[in-house]
C-alpha cells in the first residue's frame, strides 16, 4: 500500500424524509491507499451505497470531508464534478446500466465523448477497453443480445476506458450466478493487481468479497470492524 | 456532431412511437406548405413597387365595370406603353364543375401585354379571322381533350346573349402556352368584339384595365397618375398589381390569410403536444440512463442539450419530409389551381424560412420541459428508480 488515494473525516449523511431525519452515515472516518482493493459489506440500508455515493462525489455529505485524489469533493460545484468523475471515477453497477440502444462497442465509448478524442481514437480505446475484459468479439452486440456476465464486462470496460485512478462497484456481482460471479470478481482482481486499479466495492456477497484486499463491514452508518482479507 | 450517433439512436427506442411522431409533424409540415402556397396565392404577394403591369379596377368594387372610353386616357399617362382590357366571363363547359377563367379581350392588345402566352402564327392569324374564334392554354387543351378546329359550347352564368340564350360557341383557332415557369395557361381567350355585340347589356363597358409599364417607370406613380385622372368621376379607379387583383377574387371567399393562419397555430399547436408527450415518455422511460451518462461525466448542461436535440431532429425530420411532399403537391397542384382562381401555387422563401425556424422553435418547445427535467434530475435519486 502506498499513500492515500481517498479520505472521509467525520462525515456523516442525513436524509429528511418527509417529517422523519434519516442518518444514513454518522461521523465516519474512512482512509483508502492508492491501490487498495476494499470490499465493504453490510446489511441492506446500512449506507454503504451511500458511502461509495460520496467517494464518487454523487452525493454530498451533511457533515464532515471528502477528499479524493487530492480533490475536496464538497467544496466542487456539479460541474466540476462531472468534470472530475469522468476523468477520475469508474462506475460499476449491480445491474449493469448499459444504455440498450447502443453497442456494446458505443456503450464502452460513451465516456470518451467528454472528451477531445477524435471517433477513431475512441473506437481504438474501447476496443483495447473491451480486449481487457474479453469481448473483443462482442462489441457490435447490443446489451440484449449478451449474457448477464457478458453485459457486466461492458459495464467494467466502460468504467476503465478513460483510465480512471479509483472503479467504484456497487454490487457488481449481485446478479450474477456463482460462476459468472467469481469470472467478474477475478477480473476486477486483475484491475487491480495488473492495471493498478483502486477499487473500493460494495457487496453482501462474502465469497466476492474475499477477492478484496480487505474488507470493512458498516452497520447503522459507522464502521464497525476491520479485518484482512 | 459527436453527440449524434447518441441522440439517433436515442430516437429511435421505440420505433413505432417515433415513426408516429413524425409522421404528425410531416403532416403538419405539409399542411403547412400547402396552406401557405394556397394563402400566398390568395393574398398577393406581389409588392407594387416591383410591378412591371398594373391592373386597374372599379375602386368600389371589381364587380362594377368601367368605362371603354378609359382605354385612350390611360394610355396617355406617362410611363404606360401598353393598356388594354379584359372582363370576367364566368362560364362553365358542359357541367357546373367545369370552370375555368374565359376572358374576352382585344387579342393583339392581350398577346403584347403577355408576351408569355406563345402560340404559333398561322393560328393567331385564324383567331384574328374569325370573330367566334378562341385561343386556350395548353393545360384546358389538355384536360378537355380540345384541339384547334373545335367547336366548344361554354354556358354563361352572367353574360346572357341578345337572343336570351346563355350559350356562346367559341371555334378553337390556337392552344397557347406560357413561358413562365410560376405563370399558368388554363384560360381561354376570346374576342371583345363579338362579345360586346352579342351581350344582351354592358355594351361599352370592361371589366378592367391592364397596363404595361414603360421601361423604368416608376409604378407607384403611375399607378397614383391613373387613379387620379378618375377621381371624383362616377367611376374611380384603385390601380393595384395582378397579384393584388387576384387576391381580390380570393377575398370574396373570405378572409383566407386569417383563416389559412388559424389552422396553422391549431395544426401547430397540436403538433407540441403530440412531440411533447413524446419526449416526456421518451425521458421517463430512461431515468436510469440518464443518471448513468450524468455519473460517467455528462454534465448537466449536456443532458439538456442531448434532450433538447433529440426533439429537434424529431421535428426536423417530419419538418423536411413534410416540406418535401408538400412541394411535390404543389407542382402537381399547382395547374389546377390555376384554373380556378388564375394564379399557381407557390412557396415564397419567406414560407422555406419560417418553416426551419418553426422546425427548431417547435423542436426546442416541445423538449424543452422533459430536457429541463433529464437535467435536474438527481443521480442518486435516479439511480434508484432506474
Amino acid at each position: 500500500m502506498s499513500d492515500v488515494l481517498a479520505e472521509l473525516r467525520g462525515v456523516s449523511r442525513v436524509y429528511q424524509k418527509g417529517k422523519e431525519r434519516v442518518e444514513v452515515l454518522h461521523e465516519l472516518d474512512l482512509e483508502i491507499p492508492a491501490g487498495d482493493f476494499l470490499a465493504i459489506m453490510g446489511p441492506s440500508g446500512s449506507g454503504k451505497t451511500t458511502l461509495l455515493n460520496l467517494l464518487g462525489g454523487l452525493d454530498r455529505p451533511s457533515a464532515g470531508t471528502v477528499t479524493v485524489g487530492g480533490a475536496t469533493l464538497p467544496s466542487m460545484s456539479n460541474n466540476q464534478l462531472s468534470n472530475w468523475r469522468s476523468t477520475h471515477i469508474g462506475f460499476v453497477f449491480q445491474f449493469y446500466n448499459l444504455l440498450p440502444v447502443l453497442t456494446a462497442q458505443k456503450n464502452v465509448e460513451l465516456p470518451l465523448l467528454l472528451t477531445s478524442f477524435d471517433s477513431k481514437e475512441r473506437a481504438s480505446r474501447a476496443a483495447i477497453a473491451l480486449d481487457i475484459v474479453g469481448l473483443s468479439d462482442r462489441a457490435k452486440h447490443t446489451p440484449r443480445e449478451l449474457s448477464g456476465g457478458e453485459e457486466q464486462r461492458v459495464a467494467i470496460a466502460r468504467a476503465i476506458v478513460s483510465d480512471p485512478t479509483l472503479l467504484l462497484c456497487d454490487e457488481p456481482t449481485g446478479d450474477l450466478d456463482r460462476e459468472t460471479a467469481d469470472e467478474i470478481m477475478k477480473l476486477l482482481q486483475i484491475l487491480n493487481s495488473e492495471h493498478g486499479k483502486t477499487i473500493v466495492m460494495v457487496t453482501h456477497d462474502a465469497q466476492a468479497a474475499d477477492y478484496a484486499n480487505r474488507t470493512l463491514h458498516v452497520d447503522k452508518g459507522k464502521l464497525e470492524s476491520r479485518a484482512a482479507a | 456532431m459527436k453527440y449524434f450517433g447518441l441522440i439517433w439512436h436515442n430516437i429511435w427506442r421505440k420505433k413505432v412511437r417515433t415513426s408516429l411522431t413524425i409522421l404528425s409533424v410531416l403532416v403538419a409540415f405539409l399542411m403547412y406548405t400547402l396552406l401557405n402556397a394556397v394563402g400566398h396565392a390568395m393574398s398577393g404577394g406581389g409588392s407594387l413597387e416591383s410591378a412591371r403591369r398594373l391592373v386597374v379596377l372599379d375602386k368600389i368594387s371589381l364587380v362594377n365595370l368601367l368605362p371603354i372610353s378609359y382605354q385612350s386616357k390611360i394610355a396617355a399617362i406617362p410611363g404606360v406603353r401598353n393598356v388594354t382590357h379584359s372582363t370576367w366571363f364566368g362560364g362553365y363547359y358542359q357541367d357546373p364543375k367545369n370552370q375555368f377563367a374565359q376572358f374576352p379581350v382585344v387579342p393583339e392588345e392581350y398577346l403584347k401585354i403577355y408576351p408569355e402566352f406563345v402560340l404559333p402564327d398561322e393560328q393567331m392569324q385564324g383567331f384574328l379571322n374569325n370573330r367566334t374564334g378562341a385561343i386556350v392554354g395548353s393545360t384546358l387543351a389538355d384536360k378537355y381533350g380540345w384541339k384547334v378546329g373545335d367547336r366548344v359550347p361554354i354556358q354563361a352564368t352572367i353574360w346572357t346573349r341578345k337572343d336570351g340564350g346563355r350559350t356562346w360557341e367559341f371555334d378553337i383557332e390556337g392552344i397557347f402556352h406560357t413561358t413562365d415557369p410560376k405563370g399558368q395557361d388554363a384560360i381561354m381567350l376570346f374576342r371583345y368584339d363579338y362579345f360586346d355585340e352579342a351581350r344582351q347589356f354592358g355594351q361599352g363597358l370592361v371589366g378592367w384595365y391592364i397596363v404595361d409599364l414603360d421601361d423604368g417607370a416608376d409604378p407607384v406613380a403611375v399607378s397614383n397618375a391613373i387613379d387620379n385622372e378618375f377621381a371624383n368621376s362616377p367611376r374611380e379607379t384603385e390601380t393595384s398589381t395582378e397579384q393584388a387583383f387576384a387576391a381580390s377574387f380570393a377575398e370574396q371567399l373570405g378572409n383566407i390569410a386569417l383563416i389559412v393562419q388559424l389552422i396553422l397555430g391549431a395544426v401547430f399547436f397540436t403538433l407540441l403536444l403530440v412531440t411533447g408527450n413524446t419526449m416526456a415518455q421518451s425521458v421517463r422511460e430512461r431515468i436510469g440512463e440518464l443518471a448513468v451518462l450524468k455519473t460517467v461525466g455528462f454534465r448537466d448542461g449536456t443532458v439538456l442539450g442531448i434532450v433538447m436535440a433529440e426533439s429537434v431532429l424529431i421535428m426536423s425530420i417530419g419538418g423536411a419530409l413534410g416540406l418535401i411532399l408538400g412541394w411535390i403537391l404543389m407542382q402537381g397542384l399547382s395547374k389546377a389551381f390555376a384554373a380556378i382562381i388564375g394564379t399557381g401555387l407557390f412557396l415564397s422563401a419567406g414560407a422555406w424560412i419560417g418553416a426551419a425556424l418553426i422546425v427548431v422553435v417547435a423542436g426546442i418547445a416541445a423538449g424543452i420541459f422533459p430536457a429541463l427535467h433529464a437535467m435536474r434530475l438527481s443521480i442518486v435519486d435516479a439511480l434508484a428508480r432506474g
